[in-house]
C-alpha cells in the first residue's frame, strides 16, 4: 500500500455530470419540433437550406480554429446551435449559398473574432441574419412565401396572391390587416401555416421545444415571459391586437432561444427581466413605428450590447447584506 | 424560501447508504501515531516530551502559550520513537511527534472526570475544554475555548448544534447522533453554561430521520434543548447557513456567529467536551467514516487521532483495484492527499477513497455565462466574476466583487458544465488579498 500513487487535486472532488455539450445538444434537440415544422410548411428547400447554415457555421469554426493552430471546438455543438438558428431566421426562399455565408460570417466574424465560445458580445445566429439581411436587402420583399396549404380566403386581403411575399406582420404594417381583434388569425398563426422566417411561423412546435428547455431547466421564465408580455402589453395600450403581436413575427422563436442564449444575455435574475422588458420594448417600438414589419432581431442585438452594463447594475445582494438580526 | 432552508447550494448524490447504518467500531490499535504540530488553528506546537520517552495515554506531548492554540495529547501509551517530519493533510511537510504504542492504554493520571462541573465558572469550563485540546471536528479545527470566549458586550442566546452533515459520503456525525446522544447533550449543556444561554438548538439535515429521532429523545429530557430538521441541502452544515435555516438570521458580512446572538459547535465537538469533564479524556480519538467505492468494506471507525489512512484503509479491507485519490473529508470539501501515509487530525470526518475513473481530472472548457455558479452560490456571490479577476490578477476587483466572503464549500465548480475550477481560482483570490492586508497594516504600524 504504501507505494500507491495518488491523484491531487482541488476539492470539490464530484462534479454535477452537467456539460456544455449536454446544454448545447439540449437545445438542438428543443429546435427539433420547429425544424420539423419548417419542412413541413415549406417543403425540403427548408431542410437543404438548414444543412447549409449548419454547414457555413461549423465549416467556419473548423476552418479558423485550424489555421489558427487552436484547439477544434466543433465537437460542443455550439456552432451547430448557431447554424441551425440561422436557416431559422432567414426566409425559406433563399438561395443556398446566403445561408452558408451568414453561418460563416456568424461563427469566423461574430464568435471566433471576439475570442470564440463565451466571449461574443452578440448572438451570432441574429447577427448572422442581420449581416444577411443588409448584404441581400431583396431577401425580405422576396424571400418569403406562404405555405402550400394556407387559406387565402382567411385573410382576405385584397389580391392575395400578389401579396405572396409578404408576412402577416407586413401584410399589418401596409394596413391590409389590423385592429384590436384578429382572432381569426390565431388559428394559423399558432400552427404555423403562414408566411415567415423559416422557424419562426409555427408557435406550436417552438412551444414543444421551449417547454423541454425549461423541463431540462436549461432556460428560466424570467426572459421569454418579460420580453413577451412587454411586447403583448404595448401593442395592448396602442389598440393592437396583443396575441396577434405574440404570435407573429420572431417573437416566439427570439424570445426562448435568441433572447436566452447564455453568453449574450444577463447573468442574474433582475438582470434578466430588465433584458427581457427592454428587449419587448425595442420590439414593440419597432413594428409601430419603425421602418420595418418586425423588429425581434435588432432588438435583442441591441440589447446584447447593453449586458455588461446590466450585470454591473444588477449584482446580487450577498448573503447577510440585506437582513441582519430577524 | 422554505424554512429550514436557504438560497442557493446542491443536492448532490448523497452515497451515504454505505455506512449510515453501520455501527461505529473501534479501529485496530495502530502500529504507530502520528501527532502533528502543526494543527488547524496554525499555532506551531512545542514538544513537552523528547524522543525515547514513555508517555501514557492522555498525556500532553506538546503545547504553546499562542492564545489561539491548543494543546496535544498522545492517544496512546507507549514510546515517542521520534519527532520529525511528516506528510499532512494539507500536502506539506510539518513536524510531528511519533508514538509507538505499547498495547497497554495506560490512561494518565491527569486524566479525571471534572466533578460539579456547573457549579464552575464559566472561565474554568473553557480552560479545562482548552487544555483538552478540543477544536472544531467538523473540519476546520477551530479552537472550541476562542469560539466560547465571547468578547464583552456579545449578546447571545442560542448555542446552535451543527448535525447537518452536509458533505455526501459522510456518516460520522449521523452515526455519533445515533449512538450517543446523551453525550452530545451533555456537552452542549457544559457549553452553554461556558457562554451563559438557556438555550440549545439542534440542526440535523431531514435525510437523517433515526438521527433526528435519537437526538430528539435525548433532548426530550433536557430543559432548553430542542431538534430542529433542516432541508438536506448541501452547504446546509456551513455554519451561516445553519443559522439561516434554523433561526431565520444572517450573519453580516465579515461577521461572526455571535453578532446574530449564535454559538455554533459540531455535535462531534460536543461529545468530545463530555468525553473530557464525563470520562476524563481529552480530545485524542474520534470517528472517521472510511468509504467510497474504492475500498473494500465501508465502516465508521473510532480511530486514534494521528492513525495512518493506510491503517485505517487496510482495517476496511484494503483497496478495491487501484485507487485514484484519497481524500481527508467529504467529496465537496475535502483534502486530496498526496501519501496514503497521512495521519488522521482532529477534524478528519472521514477518508474518501475514491476510484481511477472517479478521479479523471475534467478538462476545463469556455466559459458560457450560464449563470449557474451565481444561482448556486450559497453567499449570493457571482463566482463566474471572481474567476476572471482572480485569473487576471486583478485582485481589487476581487475584493469588490466580494472574493473574501466565499466560503469555499466547491459548489460553483461541482455545478459548472464547463468544468471549471471557479473555487480554486477564488481561494487564490483570497489568499492574495489577505496578503496585501496584512502587508498594508504592517506598513501602517510602522
Amino acid at each position: 500500500m504504501g507505494n500507491t500513487k495518488l491523484i491531487v487535486t482541488p476539492a470539490p472532488h464530484i462534479r454535477s455530470g452537467d456539460s456544455t455539450p449536454a446544454i448545447m445538444r439540449d437545445v438542438v434537440i428543443a429546435l427539433l419540433p420547429a425544424a420539423i415544422s419548417a419542412v413541413y410548411f415549406f417543403g425540403a428547400q427548408a431542410a437543404v437550406s438548414m444543412v447549409c447554415s449548419v454547414a457555413g457555421a461549423v465549416g467556419a469554426e473548423y476552418i479558423f480554429e485550424k489555421i489558427a493552430k487552436k484547439p477544434v471546438t466543433i465537437g460542443d455543438w455550439s456552432a451547430a446551435v448557431t447554424g441551425l438558428l440561422i436557416a431559422m431566421v432567414l426566409p425559406p426562399h433563399v438561395p443556398v449559398w446566403i445561408p452558408v455565408i451568414a453561418g460563416f460570417f456568424a461563427i469566423g466574424v461574430v464568435k471566433l473574432l471576439f475570442g470564440g465560445l463565451g466571449h461574443n458580445v452578440f448572438n451570432p445566429a441574429l447577427a448572422g441574419r442581420a449581416f444577411a439581411i443588409a448584404a441581400w436587402p431583396a431577401l425580405t420583399t422576396s424571400g418569403y412565401l406562404w405555405p402550400a396549404s394556407a387559406e387565402g380566403a382567411i385573410w382576405a386581403v385584397r389580391g392575395f396572391d400578389a401579396m405572396s411575399t409578404a408576412t402577416p406582420l407586413t401584410l399589418w404594417k401596409m394596413g391590409e390587416i389590423g385592429g384590436a381583434s384578429m382572432s381569426k388569425f390565431y388559428q394559423s398563426l399558432f400552427v404555423g401555416n403562414v408566411a415567415g422566417s423559416l422557424g419562426e411561423t409555427s408557435a406550436l412546435a417552438l412551444l414543444i421545444g421551449a417547454v423541454y428547455l425549461l423541463c431540462r431547466g436549461r432556460i428560466s421564465l424570467r426572459i421569454p415571459l418579460s420580453y413577451i408580455l412587454t411586447v403583448a402589453v404595448i401593442t395592448g395600450l396602442y389598440g393592437q391586437d396583443p396575441l396577434f403581436h405574440v404570435l407573429s413575427g420572431g417573437l416566439i422563436l427570439g424570445a426562448f432561444f435568441m433572447a436566452t442564449d447564455y453568453v449574450t444575455s444577463p447573468m442574474n435574475p433582475k438582470g434578466q427581466i430588465i433584458f427581457g422588458i427592454g428587449c419587448g420594448i425595442l420590439t414593440a417600438l419597432i413594428r409601430m413605428f419603425g421602418g420595418y414589419p418586425e423588429g425581434v432581431c435588432y432588438s435583442i442585438l441591441l440589447m446584447n450590447a447593453a449586458v455588461p452594463l446590466i450585470d454591473r447594475l444588477t449584482r446580487p445582494k450577498r448573503f447577510g447584506e440585506v437582513t441582519s438580526r430577524a | 424560501m422554505p424554512k429550514g432552508s436557504f438560497r442557493g447550494g446542491v443536492h448532490p448524490p448523497e452515497n451515504k447508504e454505505r455506512t449510515a447504518t453501520l455501527r461505529t467500531v473501534v479501529a485496530r490499535r495502530p502500529s504507530q501515531v502520528a501527532i502533528a504540530l502543526h494543527q488547524g488553528s496554525n499555532c506551531p506546537l512545542t514538544p513537552t516530551v523528547a524522543k525515547g520517552d514513555y508517555v501514557r495515554m492522555g498525556q500532553k506531548v506538546a503545547d504553546t502559550d499562542e492564545k489561539w492554540g491548543v494543546p496535544a495529547h498522545s492517544p496512546v501509551s507507549g514510546k515517542v520513537v521520534s519527532i520529525g517530519l511528516v506528510r499532512t493533510a494539507s500536502g506539506v511537510e510539518d513536524q510531528a511527534i511519533f508514538i509507538e504504542p505499547d498495547g497497554e492504554d495506560a490512561l494518565d493520571e491527569s486524566c479525571v472526570p471534572v466533578d460539579n462541573v456547573f457549579s464552575r465558572s464559566p472561565e474554568e469550563i473553557i480552560r479545562i475544554i482548552r487544555d483538552a485540546g478540543i477544536v472544531g471536528m467538523g473540519g476546520a479545527e477551530f479552537p472550541t475555548h476562542i469560539k466560547l470566549s465571547l468578547p464583552p458586550g456579545a449578546n447571545v442566546d442560542t448555542l446552535l448544534l451543527n448535525g447537518a452533515e452536509c458533505e455526501p459520503c459522510l456518516t460520522a456525525d449521523h452515526r455519533l447522533m445515533v449512538e450517543r446522544p446523551r453525550d452530545i447533550i451533555r456537552g452542549a449543556q457544559i457549553m452553554m453554561r461556558a457562554i451563559g444561554v438557556s438555550r440549545t438548538l439542534i440542526g440535523i439535515e431531514d435525510n437523517k430521520p433515526d438521527a433526528i429521532r435519537a437526538m430528539g429523545d435525548a433532548a426530550s429530557s433536557a430543559a432548553g434543548v430542542e431538534v430542529v430538521a433542516v432541508k438536506t441541502r448541501y452547504p446546509q452544515g456551513s455554519e451561516k447557513h445553519l443559522i439561516k435555516s434554523v433561526l431565520g438570521r444572517e450573519v453580516p458580512p465579515g461577521g461572526l456567529p455571535f453578532t446574530v446572538g449564535v454559538v455554533v459547535s459540531n455535535v462531534g465537538t460536543c461529545a468530545a467536551v463530555s468525553n473530557r469533564f464525563d470520562r476524563g479524556l481529552p480530545l485524542i480519538e474520534r470517528i472517521v467514516t472510511v468509504t467510497g467505492s474504492a475500498v473494500a468494506k465501508p465502516a465508521n471507525l473510532v480511530a486514534k487521532i494521528g492513525t495512518s489512512a493506510s491503517d485505517l484503509i487496510e482495517e476496511c479491507g484494503g483497496f478495491v483495484g487501484q485507487p485514484g485519490k484519497i481524500v481527508f473529508g467529504g467529496p465537496m470539501m475535502g483534502m486530496a492527499v498526496s501519501s496514503v501515509d497521512v495521519p488522521i487530525g482532529k477534524g478528519t470526518s472521514g477518508i474518501l477513497v475514491m476510484s481511477r475513473e472517479e478521479s479523471e481530472d475534467l478538462k476545463e472548457m469556455p466559459c458560457i455565462k450560464c449563470g449557474q455558479c451565481v444561482d448556486a452560490c450559497p453567499m449570493r456571490l457571482e463566482p463566474v466574476f471572481l474567476h476572471q479577476w482572480s485569473n487576471a490578477g486583478l485582485w481589487d476587483e476581487a475584493e469588490a466583487y466580494h472574493a473574501m466572503d466565499c466560503i469555499e464549500c466547491g459548489v460553483c465548480t461541482y455545478v459548472c458544465p464547463s468544468r471549471r475550477n471557479l473555487v480554486q481560482a477564488i481561494k487564490r483570490a483570497k489568499f492574495e488579498i489577505s496578503a496585501r492586508r496584512r502587508a498594508a497594516k504592517e506598513r501602517g504600524s510602522k
